[in-house]
C-alpha cells in the first residue's frame, strides 16, 4: 500500500504529531510519502519523498491553497492512501481532499483490520468499523492512538508550489490564556465533569479535593457552561495531567479529556453509567450518585 | 441576508446503546433523541448575528431524518430561527456525511444562502466532515471549530480552536460556512411565549431521494461496545459500602493515602 501522509507545522515548528503518523505507517506497513507545508529548515528525518510547501509563502493554515497543493502531491505519488491527524488542521484539510478526489473519508481511526477502520463512536462509547468503498481513501488517525516513531534517515525534497489564490485570510494567533491554577505538579486532582448538574456542586468537589489535599480540575463542558474558569480545565485543550491519583466525578471521558489525565497513576472515576468510556481508563469505576457519593467519601477523609 | 443552520437529531449520550440487527448502527427503539450539542451554538450564534442586524436577516433551519426530527426542528424555531426545511430521510441512520452533505449542498444549491452554520461534528458519528463536505459541494470557503464569531460588512472573522489552548484567527468573505465548537456562545432556552409563537411558523417537508441519489462511500459494520483494555474495577452497592471499598483500594494501591 502507497501512503501519503500529511504532516504539521505550527508557529514556525513542525508539530511531535507527525512522528505518529510516521508509526501509523509503520504499523499498518507499506511505502509512505510525507506532505508538509513548513520549511526546509526543519525537515523531518524519514526515507522517502517529502512534498514540501513553504509556508511563509502559503501560509500555515490556508485550506483552499493547501488543497491544491495536497492535491498535486496526490497526483504525482498516486497513493491508496492520504492520512491526516485527526487535528484542528486535519479535520479541517481531510473533506476538502476527499471532496475534490471523489473519494471515502473515514475519520478519527483508532485502529485497523484488512480494510475496515476502528472508530469510535456515540461519544466514544461506542466502536464500529468503518470500511471504505472507493479504491482511494482518506483518514485521519486520532491523536495518541498510534505511537510515535521516530525512523531517521534523509528524504528526498520535492519542492510545490501553486498560484491558486486564497479564500481565507489567516490574521494571527492568540495565545494560550495564563493559568493561575498549575494542575501539572499536583499529586492529586479531583475534576468535576457535567455530572454534577448544576454550579453550585461545584463546591462538593471542591470539598473532596480539599480533603484529599489536591487541586480541583474539570472537564470541558463545566468551563463551558462557565461553573468555573479555563484554568482549571483538563484535556487536550486544556491541561494535561500526570498526578499520583486522579479522581474523574460525573466525567463520562471524551477523548479530549482522555488525552489530559489518562496517564494517572491511579484513576478512581464516580459515574451514574457503567458504560461511560472513562472506565476504560479508570483503575476504579464507581456506579454511584456522585451527589451522595462524594460528601460520603469527603466525610470519610476529613 | 439569507442564512442556512443545518441541525441533526442524536440520542442522548447517556443512553445504553445496543447494535440494530445488521450491527451497522445503533438500535433506535427506547431512545431518547435531541438536538446535537454542537448544532445548540449554530442556531445560538445564527439568531444572535439575526439579533445584532436588527431582525434583518431570514434564518432557514434545516434537518435530515424521519419524522422525529421535527422536534429538534421547532426547538430551532422557538429559539429564533424563521422557517424550517425538514428533508425526509427514514434511512437516515445509513446514510454517511458524502450523502448526507450532498443532500444539504442539493437543497441550498439555489437558494443564495449567505452565511452557512453547522455544528462543527455530530455526537453520535463525529465525523467532523458533513460541514466542510457542504462547503466545498458548494464552492464557497469555509472554516472549521469555531470558538468566536463576528461578521461585518459581507466579512466574516472567525476564531479556530487549535490544540493546547492556542487559537487562530481567520477571515473570510461571505458566502461562506462554519463549523462551530462547543462554548462558542451560551445557548439559551427557549421561552414558552417564543415556542407558542413557533408553531406558526412554516416546516417545509422534502424528500431526500428528490434532491440527490448519491451512493455511500463507506460501509459501516460491527457497532459495539468498546473491548475493555484496562484492569478496572467497576464497583456497585450501596454509598456506605462504596466509600469503605474505595479507601480499602486507595490505601493499598496509591501513596497518597496513609
Amino acid at each position: 500500500m502507497k501512503l501519503l501522509l500529511v504532516g504539521e507545522y505550527r508557529e514556525g515548528r513542525l508539530l511531535d504529531i507527525t512522528a505518529e503518523l510516521m508509526g501509523f505507517a509503520a504499523a499498518i506497513g507499506g511505502e509512505a510519502s510525507l506532505f508538509l507545508v513548513g520549511s526546509a529548515e526543519e525537515v523531518p528525518a524519514f526515507n522517502g519523498t517529502l512534498y514540501l510547501v513553504d509556508a511563509k509563502v502559503y501560509g500555515e493554515y490556508n485550506p483552499e491553497v493547501h488543497k491544491q497543493l495536497l492535491l498535486k502531491a496526490v497526483q504525482e505519488e498516486n497513493p491508496d492512501l492520504v492520512v491526516f491527524v485527526h487535528s484542528s488542521y486535519g479535520w479541517d484539510l481531510a473533506p476538502r481532499l476527499a471532496a475534490s478526489l471523489k473519494v471515502a473519508q473515514v475519520s478519527e481511526v483508532i485502529g485497523f483490520a484488512g480494510n475496515a477502520y476502528e472508530v469510535g463512536c456515540c461519544n466514544a462509547k461506542m466502536h464500529r468499523n468503518v470500511t471504505p468503498l472507493t479504491s482511494k481513501a482518506v483518514i485521519t488517525i486520532q491523536a495518541g492512538a498510534f505511537p510515535a516513531l521516530q525512523e531517521g534517515g534523509t528524504p528526498v525534497v520535492k519542492v510545490l508550489s501553486t498560484d491558486v489564490a486564497s479564500t481565507t485570510e489567516f490574521v494571527g494567533y492568540e495565545p494560550a490564556e495564563a493559568r493561575d491554577v498549575n494542575l501539572a505538579k499536583a499529586e492529586i486532582v479531583v475534576s468535576a465533569g457535567r455530572g454534577i448538574g448544576k454550579k453550585e456542586n461545584i463546591e462538593v468537589i471542591r470539598s473532596l479535593a480539599k480533603a484529599f489535599g489536591g487541586e480541583l480540575g474539570a472537564s470541558r463542558p463545566v468551563v463551558d457552561a462557565g461553573w468555573i474558569d479555563h484554568g482549571h480545565q483538563v484535556g487536550s485543550t486544556g491541561q494535561t495531567v500526570t498526578p499520583k491519583l486522579y479522581v474523574a466525578c460525573g466525567i463520562s471521558g471524551s477523548i479530549q479529556h482522555l488525552a489530559g489525565m489518562k496517564k494517572s497513576g491511579f484513576i478512581l472515576a464516580i459515574n451514574k453509567d457503567k458504560d461511560a468510556p472513562i472506565g476504560e481508563v479508570a483503575d476504579v469505576l464507581v456506579v454511584a450518585d456522585l451527589l451522595q457519593f462524594v460528601p460520603a467519601l469527603t466525610a470519610k477523609l476529613s | 441576508m439569507k442564512i442556512l443552520v443545518c441541525i441533526k437529531q442524536v440520542p442522548d449520550m447517556e443512553s445504553p446503546f445496543r447494535p440494530n440487527g445488521s450491527a451497522t448502527w445503533f438500535d433506535e427503539s427506547d431512545l431518547a433523541f435531541r438536538m446535537n450539542e454542537y448544532d445548540e451554538y449554530a442556531v445560538e450564534e445564527a439568531v444572535r448575528l439575526k439579533e445584532q442586524l436588527g431582525g434583518e436577516p431570514e434564518i432557514t433551519v434545516l434537518s435530515i431524518g424521519p419524522d422525529r426530527v421535527i422536534e429538534a426542528i421547532k426547538k430551532a424555531l422557538a429559539i429564533g430561527c424563521d422557517r424550517a426545511v425538514h428533508i425526509l430521510e427514514p434511512e437516515v441512520a445509513s446514510r454517511e456525511p458524502w450523502q448526507i452533505a450532498s443532500i444539504i449542498a442539493a437543497y441550498a444549491r439555489d437558494k443564495q444562502f449567505d452565511l452557512l452554520f453547522t455544528g462543527m461534528q455530530s455526537q453520535d458519528r463525529g465525523s467532523a466532515q458533513v460541514g466542510v463536505l457542504v462547503a466545498e459541494l458548494l464552492g464557497i470557503p469555509s472554516t472549521t471549530t469555531l470558538v468566536g464569531f463576528a461578521w461585518a460588512d459581507g466579512v466574516v472573522t472567525a476564531t479556530r480552536e487549535l490544540e493546547g489552548g492556542v487559537k487562530g484567527k481567520v477571515r473570510l468573505r461571505t458566502p461562506a460556512l462554519v463549523t462551530c465548537q462547543l462554548g462558542l456562545n451560551s445557548p439559551r432556552y427557549p421561552t414558552l411565549p417564543n415556542i407558542m409563537k413557533a408553531r406558526k411558523k412554516e416546516i417545509t417537508t422534502l424528500q431526500a431521494g428528490e434532491l440527490s441519489s448519491e451512493k455511500p462511500l463507506t460501509g459501516s459494520a460491527a457497532f459495539r461496545h468498546p473491548e475493555k483494555k484496562g484492569s478496572g474495577v467497576v464497583l456497585e452497592g450501596s454509598v456506605d459500602e462504596l466509600v469503605e471499598k474505595v479507601l480499602v483500594i486507595l490505601k493499598d494501591k496509591t501513596a497518597v493515602l496513609r
